[in-house]
């Protein structure tokens, strides 16, 4: 690939990007969340056209405008989402779309004989008659594998395949890759786990921010290199003389344990406090526990172990509890969980409170005078740009829908503030206007908490940083001295190398 | 016995067009477009037979006729689910009440008549006598001696089984409606599948329609299907899309559909009374079906 360029409005996700890989290798592309890879890849399998740029296969130029282009080129791409229909069986599911025939009917038989044969040759042993839905994670990774060899595909690239496998199946998922590339096939492999890389990898690419910071031979290279080129250099701190935190805790987590989504655990045993007028800050490569450590504090997702919010038991309280307490949550998705984005500004603003005086009359009745008032005084405050309050939030830009989600949190007098990826996807301007915000509320002795993945952000606003890792909390440091190096080690399990 | 072998009987004929439908919407259900319409098409086919049939004097082309016309209406409803990504059940409405509006309008236009078109000149479709079956005491007058459609609808089952699990055809079918974006990228066709599916059952829906109005009788008349084509709806949701089981449930309401009609022969019960026993049957079996799967904690 030479010289990949790909706009989205308002962020350029690969910027002259060159990218080779040679025949029988396992090659790395690694970087941060937002760095590019996916959208490097996806051009590659042609969901996406590049803005500029040419792919080379074998040395000739190839035209890849959908995946088929690809397919028939010999590239396949297992997506971090699964392509499989749940209630087919196994063989249904590899064969989908190609199935071998006799007259009429699907030959059966011949289905289940080169499928043999493929597991055999590859090592992906399945049991070809259940159906999808019955067989573990691991077993569907497999079938999608197989779904590519038995369409023939050569370069076979990886999406974030570990990030769903227990690590027994890690363990079986690189013999396999191994034995791949014995066979002449290539394998490129979408990763932010430096420990990966060095266990399988021959070459590493990395890319931060949509450039390409570099290539090296995996051999030559130590994962401190590597984490370097990930998270990049030092940028200035702000030297802000802040008044110290109070002692007092106001949101403590206590041994907490939650599953996600797929039934594994997300968080292990974390326990951890924030105090009055103290932000901490959460680091973490994205995928760690972050999402689920914050829908446990919102209420959204079972938990195990205790949470207190001001010396209050959340274990059996409600969201509304929660929120009437002085919880303020800047939820990680702005469009699907922060805002309605069909609905008006001022109802976006008074989602909270609606119910409560002087919003509703006893008779349940919503004053519509009371709260577009409401919504006119926010509006001005926080600097929202909208066509007033009855402007569809869907229509905002980004840092103003975020606005709205400030305004409504933070005008609520919180004790405790949950901000999730604050700035993701905002401009300077409004990133400047969130960071202020959040400072304010610090000096107001509100408890902050704020998950990010932008380490200058943590360092920036943050007195202490925790890293997730796995699900668990790996380090623990103070903000005002810590190095994005130590930082990348963190992030990357590496515990021993900081001490 | 006598009494048992006519509810039989009469179980097969009425449960021949809740068959036919029943498989059509069990082909709308597996590619995920529920075939509200179902009950306009199952009209649009019984008014073509008796037309086209009538005009043309020969009762075979008034059932190729139900099922080219009830094709062309839901030709239209596929157009408007498939392309114009309308709601399926605005689309499915409309088109049930278009087609119920249409053919009354043109029972009008056409024969000047209001309700019901008899024309006396159509011959019925023929019955068919199973050889030796036939002579067989019990099972004969049971299962030979019945309209074709009747046979027909017992192949549509065993053509709708083939065709869903042992034909590629039937397997885009199910990958696309249950899971439709890992069927674009397995690189099927996925409109044409949706289109091909709807329009079998299209097929299927005409001849429930037909057996109405050619095979039980020879006349077309207004609301002729009387919610048939819901209650076939319902024996695909009791049988899980699956044919054998929603087959199985379409037996079970034309059972009670026939034992309704011999309720009310003779036994000074209001005949209101016994006919909403099928209806009655469909909600319970449907509650019962709907409180299994919650306690079992699965869906469809």
């Amino acid at each position: 690939m030479r010289g990949i360029s790909k706009m989205f409005p308002g962020v350029i996700a690969n910027d002259r990007i060159d990218f080779s890989v040679e025949r029988g290798t396992i090659h790395a592309l690694v970087g941060e969340n937002g760095a590019g890879k996916s959208t490097l890849m996806r051009i590659l399998y042609g969901l996406y056209r590049p803005d500029e740029g040419e792919i080379f296969i074998e040395g000739k130029k190839a035209a890849i405008r959908n995946p088929q282009d690809a397919i028939r080129l010999g590239i396949g791409m297992v997506h971090q989402e699964f392509q499989l229909v749940p209630s087919l069986t196994v063989a249904e599911n590899i064969v989908l779309g190609n199935e071998p025939l006799k007259s009429i009917w699907v030959d059966r038989k011949a289905e289940k004989e080169s499928i043999i044969k493929l597991s055999k040759r590859f090592g992906l042993h399945v049991e070809q008659d259940l159906p999808i839905r019955e067989v573990p994670v691991g077993v569907q990774q497999r079938v999608e594998i197989l779904k590519l060899l038995y369409r023939k595909a050569q370069l076979l690239i990886l999406d974030e395949p570990t990030a769903v496998l227990t690590p027994q199946e890690v363990d079986g998922l690189f013999d396999v890759l191994k034995r791949l590339v014995t066979e002449g096939h290539t394998i490129i492999f979408i990763t932010h786990k430096l420990g990966e890389v060095m266990d399988i990898c021959d070459k590493a690419t990395v890319l931060r921010h949509g450039k390409l910071i570099g290539t090296v031979n995996v051999a030559d290279s130590s994962s401190t290199e590597l984490a370097r080129m990930m998270v990049g250099e030092e940028v200035l701190r702000p030297s802000e003389e802040r008044h110290p935190a109070s002692k007092e805790a106001k949101l403590i987590l206590d041994d907490i344990s939650a599953r996600g989504d797929r039934g594994l655990f997300a968080l292990k045993h974390i326990s951890f406090k924030v105090n009055a007028g103290e932000v901490v800050g959460i680091a973490g490569v994205e995928g760690n526990g972050q999402s689920e450590l914050v829908e446990v504090l919102s209420g959204l997702r079972e938990y195990e172990g205790m949470i207190t919010l001001a010396s209050v038991d959340l274990k059996t309280e409600s969201i509304r509890f929660r929120r009437e307490n002085g919880m303020a949550i800047i939820p990680e998705s702005r469009k699907t969980q922060g805002l309605n984005l069909l609905g008006k500004v001022s109802e976006n603003l008074i989602v909270n409170k609606y119910y409560q005086k002087p919003y509703s009359a006893k008779t349940g009745v919503l004053s519509w005078k009371r709260i577009t008032e409401f919504a006119k005084e926010l509006i001005v405050k926080y600097d929202i740009r909208a066509d007033g309050p009855d402007a569809v939030a869907g229509t905002l830009s980004g840092g103003n829908a975020q606005k709205i989600i400030l305004a409504r949190e933070l005008s609520s007098k919180p004790v405790a503030l949950i901000a999730a990826h604050p700035t993701r996807g905002l401009d300077i301007a409004a990133t400047q206007f969130v960071h202020h915000e959040i400072l304010h509320m610090r000096a107001e002795n509100v408890a902050v908490l704020i998950i990010s993945a932008d380490l200058d952000e943590l360092i920036t606003l943050s007195d202490r940083i925790l890293v997730l890792f796995e699900g668990r909390i790996v380090g623990e440091v103070d903000a005002r001295t810590v190095t994005h190096a130590q930082l990348g080690l963190l992030m990357a399990g590496l515990t021993d190398a900081v001490s | 016995m006598e009494a048992l072998t006519n509810v039989l009987f009469g179980t097969l004929r009425v449960s021949t067009p809740l068959l036919l439908a029943g498989m059509a919407v069990l082909l709308s259900q597996q590619i995920n477009m529920l075939n509200i319409a179902i009950e306009g098409l199952m009209l649009a086919g019984a008014f073509s037979a008796v037309v086209v049939g009538a005009f043309l004097g020969n009762v075979w082309l008034g059932l190729l006729a139900s099922m080219l016309f009830a094709m062309l209406f839901t030709l239209i409803f596929a157009l408007f689910v498939i392309d114009l990504k309308a709601n399926l059940i605005v689309a499915g409405l409309a088109l049930n009440i278009l087609a119920g509006g249409l053919l009354a309008y043109l029972l009008v236009v056409w024969f000047n008549t209001r309700g019901v078109y008899s024309p006396g000149t159509l011959d019925k479709l023929p019955l068919i006598t199973i050889p030796i079956i036939d002579q067989i005491p019990f099972l004969g007058a049971v299962f030979s001696g019945h309209g074709v459609l009747t046979y027909v609808s017992w192949l549509s089952v065993i053509f709708t089984s083939l065709l869903l699990y042992r034909t590629p055809l039937g397997t885009h079918m199910r990958a696309v409606g249950e899971h439709k974006e890992a069927a674009e990228t397995a690189g099927i066709p996925v409109r044409r599948v949706q289109y091909t599916a709807l329009l079998i059952g299209g097929a299927m829906a005409g001849l429930a329609g037909a057996q109405l109005a050619i095979g039980d009788l020879t006349l077309f008349s207004e609301n002729m299907t009387n919610g048939r084509g819901f209650i076939a709806m319902a024996a695909v949701f009791f049988g899980a899309a699956r044919p054998g089981l929603t087959a199985l449930g379409c037996l079970l309401f034309g059972l009670f559909d026939a034992l309704q009609i011999r309720l009310q022969i003779g036994t000074g019960i209001p005949p209101q009374l016994p006919q909403m026993l099928p209806y009655l049957i469909v909600v319970g079996t449907l509650t019962m079906i709907a409180v299994r799967r919650k306690l079992k904690g699965t869906s469809i």
